[in-house]
């Protein structure tokens, strides 16, 4: 929760300004970086079960069914269909923490240019090796084994949606997080997250039934301290994206951008 | 089960537990994949490179082609890559032939709906079809009878043609579409290589089809439309219940003594086998007759005017009758007709035969198959390699063409969602679906051919009754004529 008008005076200009009273003081470190070496190394361990539709990450597989069409549908509305059988032609998207590709590759088929990134190198060759295979999927989706800070640094203002599907529990630093996404995000770009929410019901279900109980998730999979609840999310998103600059004025414009939590 | 993640999608607040039953779901699935494949290692491969396609479909008969056309104008399948291998020659059929082909179908409106839909309707009207609105059922041992017709008699219960006329009209719809589908003609498969059913080091991760040319293929998703000994359905390994009805169908053009308006079919359960007489023309019909299969010998040995009096004497006759079956038919009627005035109904006598047509008689073996999956890792089963059953219900075609228009929409679908087209999880969709649909078509069918296979007085009496009874009641014939229609 928090002050609800800040959403409408505060809107965030050029400069960035991040409302600290907001966000919740929980573990978070300090770092100025994205990456949480633990983290890394919980992922680095798994890298080449990723396709493995049973294995491991089973449960990110079926999630496509939900994720998949979200993006989608909410990118046609924004950008209108382009040719048929491939609907998000011409669009470039970021998939933040791409692991090794499970939701880059449909993004590619359904005719997006996607960059996927990850700091995890192994599953960055994981993730290569699977479309090496296919060569017209190998045209829309590329690579990189680097951290969102290093790719900002790169492109500016170089995507029209950013994705970061179950990735926001995993990272040091969030603030961070929101500042390289408004950097390589277009005016008038979406913002994309996925991600658990952070109530007793999502630590019931989500830690003890899924990693501990029905082993869905391999166990230290996630930390509950580092779910974060919707409203949290909105306001890091608030910030990261930015409007077009036609329609930018002294009122908040809500940017085009959906952020969905669940669970 | 794929609804109830769905359901249980809906609820808010559920954390991530849901996904957990897809995985069940999807676990089930996957331990149908390939244990020991031999799946070929990518060094084999130097050349650059065996050509990858989104869909072949092998076989190219009515229902291959049909899925052919209606996958390649889906909308959400533009720019896949299709291929259609057939075996035999490209059929084209610019005018129809003066004589009537042997084979036909009985293509039920759901059917002339997909046609419609992938534009070869119009083609099949153009060249030769039949629509007919009634249909007479009757029993040999007994005067049992049940008739269908729809409530306005204007309407078509279903059309007679002929499966050469269909065939040509699919070809030339996918004549217009060149850029989406490829057609190879004269080509046969000699061989399938399995994928393993995950990413595994370097093994390619598609379906290998070797033809006969030596050249090999690469595909996403392979659809077996082969027929009933499908060749993808043996290799992939998949259990197939099947039995052999020691049984074969004779199957002629016959001229009829006389023109008529001809739009009804008949059929009459004969111990030996039920015969059929379906609309061709006013003056034409075609007999499907299936018998024993030295009765079926036999009959293919009489000269014309011997065989046209077998024919005439099996619709027309009754010998069969008993005495016992008559009194009881008899008095349930009267029965019935006192609780039902109006679901009674006169029998009527089909038309007499007079003279056959110029193409000979062929007989052909009769049996029932069910394959117990019809899907595996990037594969699926569709029409007679899926399913095959007698043709008393004149369903075999319709089963098929059902199975193409849940298929397309299953892979449309996937596509719109960006995924791997040949992914367990919507393949599953198309399994359930249809299984449930055709299993219960399926034993009814069998059902009735076991059911008049016999005259056993008990289950003559038995059937009459039956019969008897659900003739009387409309909505009961409705529901089934529904379920035929779909």
């Amino acid at each position: 929760e928090g002050g609800g008008s800040r959403i409408e005076c505060d809107y965030p200009t050029p400069s960035v300004q991040l409302d600290y009273e907001t966000c919740p003081q929980t573990i978070r470190s300090a770092s100025q970086s994205t990456l949480d070496p633990s983290e890394a190394k919980k992922f680095q361990l798994l890298a080449n079960k990723w396709w493995d539709e049973r294995g491991e990450f089973a449960a990110l597989h079926s999630m496509n069914s939900l994720r998949v069409p979200f993006i989608r549908d909410n990118l046609l509305n924004v950008h209108g269909g382009r040719q048929l059988g491939k609907p998000l032609s011409s669009i470039r998207i970021l998939d933040v923490g791409c692991g090794g590709g499970l939701l880059t590759e449909p993004l590619g088929r359904l005719g997006a240019d996607v960059l996927g990134i990850d700091p995890v190198e192994d599953s960055i060759r994981t993730a290569e090796l699977h479309v090496s295979f296919d060569p017209v999927l190998q045209e829309q989706v590329r690579y990189r084994a680097c951290t969102l800070e290093e790719l900002s640094e790169e492109e500016a203002e170089g995507f029209d949606a950013v994705v970061a599907s179950e990735v926001v529990e995993h990272l040091a630093d969030l603030d961070t997080f929101a500042l390289c996404c408004h950097q390589v995000l277009k005016p008038g770009g979406s913002l994309f997250i996925t991600t658990l929410n952070k109530t007793n019901l999502s630590y019931a279900l989500g830690i003890v039934a899924a990693e501990r109980l029905l082993r869905i998730v391999p166990s230290g999979t996630h930390e509950w301290e580092k779910f974060i609840s919707p409203s949290t999310a909105i306001n890091y998103a608030l910030h990261a994206v930015k409007p077009r600059e036609a329609l930018q004025s002294d009122h908040a414009q809500p940017p085009p951008q959906p952020s969905q939590t669940e669970g | 089960m794929h609804c109830l993640t769905k359901a249980l999608l809906t609820l808010n607040g559920g954390g991530r537990c849901y996904t957990g039953l897809t995985c069940l779901n999807g676990a089930r699935a996957l331990s149908r994949g390939f244990c020991n494949s031999g799946a070929a290692e990518r060094g084999e491969s130097n050349k650059n490179e065996n050509e990858l396609y989104d869909i072949i479909i092998s076989g190219g008969g009515m229902v291959g082609t049909a899925m052919a056309c209606s996958l390649g104008m889906d909308p959400n399948l533009a720019g896949k890559k299709i291929l259609l291998l057939e075996a035999g020659n490209k059929k084209i059929m610019d005018k129809v032939p003066e004589g009537y082909g042997t084979r036909v179908s009985s293509i039920n409106p759901g059917s002339a709906n997909l046609l419609s839909g992938i534009g070869a309707w119009d083609h099949i009207v153009n060249l030769r079809c039949k629509p007919y609105q009634r249909m007479q059922v009757w029993d040999a041992c007994s005067d049992a009878l049940i008739t269908f017709d729809k409530e306005n008699l204007e309407d078509e219960m279903a059309y007679i043609v002929e499966n050469d006329v269909i065939v040509a009209a699919l070809t030339k719809q996918l004549d217009t579409l060149p850029d989406q589908v490829k057609v190879q003609y004269r080509t046969k498969v000699v061989k399938y290589t399995w994928p393993k059913s995950y990413q595994v080091a370097d093994s390619i991760p598609w379906v290998q089809v070797k033809l006969a040319s030596g050249e090999t293929l690469q595909t996403k998703l392979l659809i077996g439309a082969d027929g009933p000994n499908s060749m993808v359905r043996k290799e992939a390994g998949i259990p197939t219940v099947k039995w052999n009805y020691d049984q074969s169908a004779v199957v002629a053009v016959l001229k009829l003594s006389e023109p008529t308006e001809n739009n009804v079919a008949w059929q009459r359960f004969l111990p030996t086998g039920p015969i059929a007489m379906l609309p061709l023309s006013d003056t034409l019909s075609s007999l499907v007759w299936s018998t024993s299969h030295r009765h079926a010998e036999e009959l293919l040995e009489l000269d014309e005017e011997s065989f046209v009096d077998a024919i005439n004497s099996a619709f027309w006759s009754n010998d069969n009758h008993s005495e016992l079956i008559e009194t009881a038919g008899s008095l349930f009627r009267t029965a019935l007709s006192f609780l039902m005035p109006s679901g009674t109904s006169a029998r009527q006598l089909p038309p007499s035969v007079a003279g056959i047509g110029p193409k000979s008689r062929v007989m052909f073996p009769l049996g029932m198959g069910h394959a117990s999956e019809y899907i595996r890792h990037r594969v699926a089963l569709i029409g007679d390699a899926a399913h095959r059953v007698h043709p008393l219900a004149g369903q075999g075609a319709n089963l098929g063409f059902g199975d193409v228009a849940c298929l397309t929409k299953v892979l449309s679908q996937a596509a719109f969602n960006g995924q791997d087209l040949g992914a367990m999880q919507h393949l599953l969709e198309y399994e359930t679906e249809r299984q449930r649909h055709n299993l219960p078509m399926m034993a009814a069918i069998d059902l009735m051919k076991r059911l008049y296979s016999t005259n056993v007085a008990p289950v003559v009496l038995l059937r009459t009754l039956g019969l008897q009874a659900t003739n009387a009641v409309p909505p009961v014939k409705e529901q089934i004529m529904a379920f035929a229609s779909k």
